[in-house]
């Protein structure tokens, strides 16, 4: 009757290897606690002791990892004692909320927060500010009702203004265009989408112009160099593309630069100059525009800093000064602007590192 | 078959017969596999008689296959499902000492918060994967629930009746299911991948790039609320509700006895007397009903209708069900053991994200977990079948 052993001594064994693995694996990440001192963090709000959390949209996306390192420098500077950066993978609508409950539970003070979605992230904010944290919205905005400020890149206006400027100029005032934007939810997008219909519409230089397609890459390579494809294949008069989405206009510039359409259809949208330079050397995109991503970040975290100081709270027409940006104001909504979008051209773009 | 049941030794992978034969009836029919919930005691004085018949009289309890490994109270204990609860238990132990707050109360809500999508799916996928199916689709039929919750409150229609359409409309997804995989017989895999495609497609034509976020504040608020001080969620009362229904239905009622039968061989079943294709009809509606819950569940918690919520939980829910010793090859698994599996894999998510763990790490460590999981029973079993080929070589020739 042996097997009957060896079944329980099977089992026992399959027992410890889960069991210690389960062990392992969690003492090998819960090092990160000990080693922080942890526990000795938020809450006080005494100077010195304040934290400041980033939660990007996603995490391994090239333009959040320039605007998150600008929002190190601030909070260094800003003289915060600690600054994270946690988030999700994938950009969906209800990845962030347990990295708020996560950051309210820790007693962070000041979140700073790209909403996914302005109403998903919402009832968790509104947890982690009634355990007293300051909610700084940037790059795209949650509802306005869960946050202390918002920090824009620049008026969502003038962003929208200066694509349809481009590439006017590039198609010589007239042609179809498409528009190949990130989620089909995306905050700052669809309202940057909305400016361009409205200006199209209104603006009698734009009369020629007609938009035909808007679609959606999911700010997902594949995805985006897939529908630029199948906008060429779907709309062979296609003059223009505008994608204001850094993801969006990287890998557009990669289907055209390989294609047939190279210099003959027209690129340009919000890229990321490192991401841009090999297109703009080799003639597939002429100019494309962007505000620099760090300041961005930089003046978010300075922002917070201020809020969790108590020296503002929000109000319309206050100021904080931003390091070396200067001073900033707060506008209508709560909102702070950082700076006007910089186009990039051949002569300028080797003057960027980001 | 044969050979399945030389590759599963003991009760841990379901080759012990729990059910025994009832003796006023014909000794018949496979016994059924897998049942691991019997009540402790209730084999062993049949069995005894079965190994030590009385000498000098006739057996009349002859038993066609002799059970092997443990029965009883040692069973439940050291089966798989308690090995899971142990890891569960340790893993929470171990947070709640190394993880600073994790220890709160504040702590079971979010977890539960996070987790009950999961949970809600888990309960028809255990049932489904049992029977030796799968469903794909769960996620996508959320998906679809939580915009077209959204195009209709958006409509003007009453809260009540957009909440009793979009379960209907996940009856009628999981129906559709059902229909071409048990009536049609056509393999549940490449059935629910096509509709895990059709109903996302459907969920963006419903409501497109929209997302509604205006609904009664006081719902959203009662579906992220906790029962007083104890930080768990008011919403669990209903799960809670639906965990009993399902482990009641899988494992004390014939037709979840039957679903082992099925998941072990079909066409035994089929001789045994199972309505197959009703059953897996049952089975797909149930699936599609439930994903609709989580729908309305996600819906409501993130306040948010969108054509792309719920998205890849499938996989989400798949993992956790396996992790919690349900065999993929159906005929094995139990509701406690999934139970412990959703838990600790959203434990584990939690207190890492609680310690800024990036979730780079967090998909590592689900992932190595699930291969654990499969594999270190596995292990035991190889290493057993080397042995007992061994022992069967050198065994001197009569």
């Amino acid at each position: 009757m042996r097997f009957i052993h060896s079944g329980s001594t099977r089992r026992r064994a399959a027992f410890a290897a889960l069991a210690t693995s389960a062990a392992l694996v969690l003492s090998a990440c819960g090092g990160g606690a000990a080693t922080e001192g942890g526990g000795a963090e938020g809450g006080s709000g005494s100077d010195g002791e304040q934290t400041i959390t980033f939660i990007p949209k996603q995490l391994n996306n090239p333009y959040t990892d320039v605007v998150l390192g600008g929002g190190e420098d601030g909070a260094s500077e800003a003289g915060f004692a600690s600054s994270e950066v946690v988030g999700p993978l994938d950009a969906s609508a209800s990845s962030q909320v347990s990295f708020i409950n996560a950051e309210t539970q820790r007693g962070t003070n000041v979140i700073v927060i790209a909403a996914n979605d302005p109403d998903a992230v919402g009832p968790a904010l509104e947890e982690a500010r009634t355990a007293g944290a300051k909610i700084v919205a940037f790059d795209s905005d949650t509802n306005p009702d869960y946050r202390d400020l918002f920090v824009s890149q620049v008026n969502a206006k003038d962003v929208a203004l200066i694509q349809l400027e481009l590439i006017s100029k590039q198609i010589g005032g007239e042609g179809e265009v498409a528009i190949l934007s990130a989620t089909a939810n995306a905050t700052n997008q669809n309202e940057w989408i909305k400016f361009m219909e409205e200006e199209l519409a209104a603006n009698p230089e734009y009369a020629k112009i007609k938009l035909v397609a808007k679609v959606y890459g999911d700010d997902d390579d594949t995805k985006s160099f897939q529908e630029a494809q199948g906008l060429l294949q779907a709309y062979p008069n296609l003059k223009g593309i505008i994608s204001p989405t850094t993801v969006g206009i990287a890998a557009t510039a990669r289907y055209l630069s390989t294609s047939e359409y190279k210099g003959k259809v027209a690129l340009t949208g919000l890229g990321l100059p490192n991401e841009m330079r090999p297109f703009v050397k080799d003639g597939t995109v002429k100019e494309f525009a962007l505000w620099d991503p760090a300041q961005l970040g930089y003046v978010a975290a300075f922002a917070g800093k201020a809020l969790a100081d108590g020296s503002i709270t929000g109000e319309v027409g206050d100021t904080f000064e931003a390091g070396e940006l200067g001073e900033r104001e707060i506008a209508e909504g709560g909102i702070v602007l950082v700076g006007p979008p910089t186009v990039f051209t051949t002569e300028n773009i080797d003057d960027y590192d980001f | 078959m044969s050979d399945r049941l030389d590759a599963q030794p003991g009760p841990a992978t379901g080759s012990g017969s729990s059910v025994q034969p009832e003796r006023d009836q014909p000794e018949t029919g496979a016994p059924t596999k897998g049942t691991r919930m019997a009540a402790p005691g209730t084999r062993t004085s049949e069995e005894k008689t079965a190994r030590r018949p009385a000498a000098g009289k006739a057996d009349t309890t002859k038993v066609l296959a002799v059970p092997k490994g443990r029965t009883g109270a040692a069973r439940i204990l050291l089966g798989r499902d308690a090995i899971m609860i142990y890891v569960l238990v340790v893993v929470v132990l171990y947070a709640s000492l190394v993880i600073p707050r994790f220890a709160s109360p504040v702590t079971v809500g979010f977890l539960l918060l996070d987790v009950i999508p999961t949970l809600l799916i888990a309960l028809p996928m255990t049932l489904v994967i049992i029977s030796g199916e799968i469903d794909l689709s769960v996620a996508s039929i959320a998906g679809l629930t939580s915009a077209l919750m959204g195009v209709l409150w958006q409509g003007g229609m009453p809260i009540a009746l957009v909440l009793v359409i979009c379960v209907l409309a996940g009856l009628v997804a999981g129906a559709f299911n059902g229909v071409l995989i048990a009536y049609l017989g056509l393999p549940s895999l490449a059935v629910t991948i096509g509709t895990l495609a059709l109903f996302r497609g459907l969920a963006l034509v419903v409501i497109g790039d929209n997302a509604v976020a205006n609904f009664p504040p006081g719902l959203t608020s009662f579906f992220t609320s906790k029962i007083g001080g104890t930080g768990i969620p008011t919403v669990m009362v209903g799960v809670v509700v639906l965990i009993i229904a399902f482990a009641v239905v899988l494992h004390f009622t014939p037709f979840g006895r039957g679903l082992f039968a099925l998941g072990y061989s079909k066409e035994a079943a089929t001789f045994v007397g199972i309505d197959v294709a009703r059953s897996k009809f049952l089975l797909y509606l149930a699936t599609g009903t439930v994903s609709a819950f989580a729908g309305i569940y996600w819906t409501l918690r993130y306040s948010s209708a969108r054509s792309d919520n719920a998205s890849g939980l499938e996989l989400a829910v798949i993992a956790a069900v396996l992790l919690g010793g349900v065999s993929i090859f159906g005929g094995k698994g139990s509701i406690p053991g999934v139970l412990a599996g959703v838990l600790l894999i959203g434990t584990i998510n939690y207190a890492l994200k609680l310690d800024r763990v990036s979730e780079v790490v967090l998909i590592i460590v689900t992932g190595s977990l699930l291969i654990l999981s499969v594999v270190a029973p596995n292990i035991g079993a190889a290493v057993q079948r080397a042995r007992h080929a061994r022992q069967v070589r050198a065994a001197p020739l009569p």
